[in-house]
């Protein structure tokens, strides 16, 4: 795919299949095409040769109006509209589609909840008086108001500051698993990458350098590209995609659960959540506990010892 | 201020065409700068020279206009009516164009790749966000559009200007401010109405 005025194709040599329900991020320095990849999918840009297809059609035989209301957009600049109240921005895409009055309504609070705020106090509120974040939790709940099989994200959070970041990253991860929308998604955050995706697309030029795992492109990076690009030999990062449930030693022995425990007992610092990184355990490891108590649903399952994090990492490298 | 109130008919006859030749001028005025204020907005190569013409049109003298307008179209009513559309263009056409041009492009690419076909971007996010600056333009032709409407009975076209001629003609003072009042009062009236109008519009689409 090349732009009018350019002497080089912006992506080329790429052959990608995505899975229903997956979350592919697209990896990459500003300028690697990225972006552009992205907007092939629904048309925003147009391919000079080959296809995209999405389901089993090819994106470039189907109308591009009536082909980008069946999937979903969020862009880096949010772009609400500012004449419209939040309701009347999640509202545009299914009056679009001609849904029915009542059936908006009650999408529009079903949505608002699921991006986290409160639908009576936004419903009728302005762009304008929400924060960034709040504004970008909207701009996601816009693009998935008429349940598109697709979202596509173009660097959603990158205006927001890090904090902010981290939740909208966590509400994104909640609706990607309720939802189950193949969700294509943007970045050039390497750590927003690890966090989010099931697959990257590491790109560098307008080409795929791999596509892969999160895990197996930290440890078996295809390229010296990859290895400088996410620091691969990085231990904690490495830590960080591996949980606590496939390191620990299941316990049969089911340890007195929480319920049981005396009041007298304090709290142990050692427990760890099950579904949490391994990353997370070493804070628990360097401030000198020997043995951690891994719990899932209040329930201590098994343990963990900082050898068992290394034999999960030595058996990932 | 006795023939203002003993010819208060007159006078109101003459409001009205005051108020009617504005009105279908205004009316004819946007049919034709709309199209061309949305082709400036998106070609700026081609608004340059247009907004130049227009200009022009719009710095040569009133009266100068009129009488070239005379010599190809004869007198009356529409002359003045061509006379008025030709000057509201230049205003209107920049503020259409200029109001497009600075919607805010995040807006407008989120219409699109939302599924808005480019009409309807148009209408649900483009205009409604121009509107202020549309409406500006439109206050700004209508107020210009009420003062130059006086001159058109120097061609037969009627209006207040009618009185104002004829009581400066005759030296009957109070005749010709009996003329005046009214179109002042038009002028101040439209744009303070506007001005309301185009607040409301500003409320509403502010980012």
């Amino acid at each position: 795919m090349r732009y009018p005025n350019s002497d080089r194709n912006a992506v080329e040599g790429i052959s990608l299949s995505i899975e229903p329900g997956e979350f592919v991020v697209l990896l990459g320095p500003s300028g690697c095409g990225k972006s552009s990849l992205l907007r092939t999918v629904n048309r925003m840009v147009d391919l000079t040769s080959g296809y995209v297809s999405v389901g089993d059609r090819d994106v470039q035989s189907l109308d591009p109006t009536q082909l980008r209301r069946g999937i979903g957009y969020v862009i880096q600049a949010i772009g609400l509209f500012s004449h419209m109240t939040i309701a009347q921005n999640i509202a545009v895409v299914p009056t679009l589609l001609r849904w029915e009055r009542s059936r908006i309504t009650t999408r529009i609070d079903e949505l608002l909840t699921l991006v986290g705020l409160d639908a009576s106090r936004y419903r009728d509120r302005y762009p304008r008086q929400l924060s960034g974040g709040e504004q970008q939790r909207v701009g996601v709940a816009r693009a998935i108001a008429a349940e598109p099989s697709v979202l596509l994200m173009d660097e959603p959070f990158g205006a927001v500051d890090a904090i902010v970041r981290a939740t909208l990253q966590e509400a994104v991860l909640r609706i990607a698993h309720t939802l189950k929308t193949t969700i294509l998604f943007v970045t050039h955050d390497v750590d927003e990458a690890l966090r989010l995706a099931d697959r990257i697309v590491v790109m560098k030029d307008g080409r795929v350098v791999q596509y892969d795992t999160p895990l197996q492109i930290l440890s078996r990076p295809a390229a010296v590209y990859v290895e400088q690009l996410l620091d691969t030999k990085d231990v904690i990062r490495q830590l960080s995609l591996l949980a606590v449930r496939d390191a620990m030693r299941p316990s049969f022995v089911p340890l007195p659960d929480a319920s049981n425990t005396t009041e007298t007992r304090p709290h142990s610092i050692s427990a760890v959540s099950a579904t949490s990184s391994l990353r997370d355990s070493l804070n628990t490891f360097l401030s000198g506990e020997q043995t951690l108590t891994v719990i899932e649903d209040g329930r201590s399952i098994g343990t963990l010892t900082f050898d068992d994090v290394r034999t999960a990492l030595r058996k990932v490298i | 201020m006795s023939y203002l109130v003993h010819h208060l008919a007159l006078v109101g006859a003459y409001t009205l065409q005051h108020m009617a030749l504005v009105l279908v001028s205004l009316a004819i005025a946007l049919i034709i700068a709309v199209p061309l204020g949305i082709f400036a907005a998106h070609n700026r190569r081609i608004a340059t020279p247009l907004l130049g013409a227009l200009g022009v049109i719009y710095t040569i003298p009133s009266l100068a206009l009129l009488a070239i307008l005379v010599n190809y179209v004869g007198l009356g009513f529409w002359t003045a009516v061509i006379a008025l559309v030709a000057y509201a263009q230049f205003l209107l056409v920049r503020n259409i164009a200029t109001g497009l041009r600075e919607v805010d492009p995040a807006q407008i690419d989120a219409a699109t790749g939302l599924g808005m076909s480019p009409r309807e971007r148009f209408w649900r996010v483009e205009l409604p966000l121009a509107m202020p600056t549309v409406l500006g333009g439109i206050r700004i032709a209508a107020v210009t559009m009420i003062s130059l409407a006086t001159i058109a009975a120097y061609i037969n076209a009627g209006g207040l200007g009618v009185l104002i001629f004829s009581g400066l003609s005759q030296a009957y003072p109070e005749k010709a401010l009996a003329g005046s009042l009214p179109a002042a009062a038009l002028a101040i009236l439209a744009d303070l109405v506007l001005r309301s109008f185009e607040r409301r519009a500003l409320k509403s689409s502010a980012s």
